[in-house]
């Protein structure tokens, strides 16, 4: 390929923990190769020198939570080709979009001296929320090798390969014994999307969903086991609502659990 | 009944079977405990079998529980089957690198399989080895399967105490082994009876310090094995039930077991007959080196059934029917024999417990009532 027809990489931080954009730089035995196949234009968190856009692939971290934020995504949208979401922040709002289920004006009383210097939204959305994206890629943190397939994919032109089945068929391609069958332990691994390669339920542990609802996610099902096998409805609710809560059907799910908790104090 | 030649062998003389197979290249494979479970794992002695262990299996529930003797098998099947060694999750079945400007060249293909012997496998998982060598072996040609499956050793357990999901009666396959293995173990309180099922198994015994069974020890085994027989945890109707189910595709039962079912995939990779697999090509940053693999694949998932135009099993209760029908019913045509060995590991590692005895019976069960009501019915107007 000759240098300077690489395509231009760019990647955007919104609200986040800039974890996701760490995981390319974690990328460590990859980094090379990544230089090699695009031009990192723009990524302030790794370089201070920016290139001008258009740009042929943009990445974007962080859930859309101020008025400031909400127009600058509608600026990257126009300047990127390919816009792709990396991790829960930007794909479903992330840990912050836990203020959509509060009082915003309380919070900010409560935490800031000056309250009236904040601007928030009354809301954290995924960036789908406000532009067209063309490919969301789950985790809290991204997986790094899935980073590098739809990087790789995007380079190669072709489809990125992303399973959307549940963390159980990853779990269990590992070896890995059930922890709900041998423990009864409610574990989300069942209606998470893979992409993990099933971390907790490898060292003994439930699934907590970081990579957020699987195709045709069972939520309600797997909740309804949940509470006949004695987990309680307050517990399933703050199970659905972590990372990725915002994304149906956790949403909906979520919610009508605590309907059913409001109704019963 | 076949009249079996049995030996007997002392427990002791198990730990020295071991380290011939051991010396002899094998790597040996048997139970052993890990997460809570019994799993099939690499072991070189009987110190790392489950000693005084014993599992409690109910649906979408496993325990293990210590027992009141000392017994090396006191227990059934795990989590694990055969299929994790001779068709393994994750394979990478070739690689290709670019060379020059238009070629490339092929580097390592599959690596060679160990030598395994399966040490306490039980006559559930030599049914379910015969199952996958009509996939693997008759239907198509699996280079790997084929190897590892035609060296490996099978040093088998019956089955006096079947566990709470244990339906093998049913299905013709246990609990005693009868095809398929070396040796079958029975284990008595400081002795097994060995029965031989190949030349391997006899020069094996041989190696060993064996004298032949009494006949009153023998008849004990029948016994033992006749009333292991009457007691499995599940039993399941075979009679007619393939083409019951087939004509039954459009049973309300099915929609009923969607609303528990959650397409997760545990009962398909518990299962040491399902053989599903999803090939995937992978390049890297570089465009100069491409892989391709072949993971364990689920006919649970959307993927599975995805073809020009979308999904032609999108609803949940056409999978988990595909599933139950090719199990029970389709497979015969296909393969000559049922897809289902009534291991009952889909029924224990169900996360929410969906039992398929259950399920399959509730069709057959109300078709089997409405068709006699029929007969009678129609006998009545005969009457008349």
């Amino acid at each position: 390929m000759v240098k300077d027809t690489k395509p231009k990489l760019a990647v955007y931080k919104f609200s986040s923990c800039d974890g996701c954009q760490l995981s390319i730089l974690d990328l460590e035995d990859e980094l090379l190769a990544l230089t090699g196949a695009v031009e990192i234009a723009f990524f302030l968190e790794a370089r201070r020198k920016v290139q001008p856009g258009p740009y042929d692939i943009g990445l974007v971290e962080g859930s859309i939570s101020t008025p400031e934020e909400a127009e600058r995504i509608v600026q990257v949208r126009k300047e990127c080709k390919y816009l792709v979401t990396i991790g829960a922040c930007a794909t479903s709002g992330g840990i912050q979009a836990l203020k959509n289920w509060a009082d915003v004006e309380e919070y900010k009383r409560i935490v800031y001296a000056s309250p009236k210097y904040i601007q928030t939204l009354d809301t954290a959305s995924p960036v789908a929320a406000y532009v067209l994206v063309d490919f969301e890629l789950r985790g809290c943190p991204v997986n790094k090798y899935q980073l590098v397939e739809v990087i790789t994919a995007f380079v190669a032109g072709r489809r990125p390969q992303i399973p959307t089945y549940p963390v159980c068929l990853e779990c269990k391609r590992e070896g890995n014994v059930c922890v709900m069958v041998t423990d009864g332990a409610p574990c989300l691994g069942p209606i998470t999307q893979a992409g993990c390669g099933a971390i907790c339920p490898s060292f003994g542990r439930s699934c907590y969903a970081c990579f957020g609802p699987s195709e045709s996610s069972a939520a309600e099902m797997l909740c309804n086991h949940c509470e006949k096998t004695g987990t309680d409805k307050p517990t399933i609710v703050r199970m659905l609502r972590s990372f990725n809560g915002y994304l149906e059907p956790f949403k909906q799910v979520g919610d009508e659990y605590e309907r059913q908790t409001v109704k019963n104090h | 009944m076949k009249n079996r030649v049995l030996y007997t062998i002392d427990k002791r003389e198990l730990d020295k079977l071991i380290g011939i197979l051991v010396r002899d290249g094998f790597k040996v494979v048997g139970p052993t405990i890990r997460d809570g479970a019994i799993t099939y794992e690499e072991i070189e002695s009987t110190r790392q079998l489950p000693v005084g262990w014993t599992d409690e299996q109910e649906a979408g529930k496993y325990r293990l529980k210590r027992r009141d003797d000392d017994n090396l098998f006191g227990y059934v099947v795990g989590p694990h089957s055969l299929k994790k060694f001779l068709f393994p999750p994750k394979q990478r079945l070739f690689g290709i690198k670019k060379s020059g400007e238009d070629g490339f060249v092929f580097e390592a293909r599959q690596p060679e399989p160990p030598r395994y012997a399966f040490l306490g496998v039980r006559a559930c998982d030599l049914a379910a080895v015969d199952v996958q060598d009509r996939v693997f072996k008759q239907a198509m040609s699996d280079p790997y399967y084929a190897k590892a499956r035609n060296e490996a050793i099978f040093i088998a357990v019956n089955c006096p105490e079947p566990g709470g999901t244990c339906f093998c009666a049913s299905m013709g396959t246990g609990p005693r082994c009868s095809t398929g293995f070396d040796i079958a173990l029975t284990e008595l309180k400081t002795t097994f009876t060995a029965e031989v099922g190949s030349t391997r198994g006899q020069e094996l015994i041989e190696a060993l310090e064996h004298e032949t069974t009494d006949a009153n020890t023998s008849h004990l085994v029948d016994l033992m094995m006749d009333i292991a027989s009457e007691h499995m945890g599940r039993s399941l109707d075979t009679n007619d039930l393939p083409s019951i189910l087939l004509e039954n595709l459009q049973h309300h039962h099915w929609s009923d077991v969607a609303k528990r079912c959650m397409s997760c995939a545990n009962c398909t990779f518990a299962c040491p007959t399902c053989f599903c697999s999803n090939i995937e090509d992978q390049t890297d940053l570089t465009g100069e080196h491409a892989e391709r693999w072949r993971t364990w694949g689920s006919c649970f998932t959307l993927e599975f059934s995805y073809h020009t135009g979308g999904y032609s099993r999108s609803s949940p209760a056409a999978r988990y029917r595909q599933w139950l029908t090719h199990k029970l019913a389709s497979w015969h045509e296909q393969f000559g024999v049922s897809g289902c060995v009534g291991c009952g590991r889909c029924i224990t590692w169900c996360p929410v417990g969906i039992d398929i005895t259950k399920e399959a019976t509730v069709i057959a069960d109300d078709y089997r009532q409405s068709r006699s009501r029929q007969e009678s019915a129609s006998l009545e107007e005969v009457g008349s």
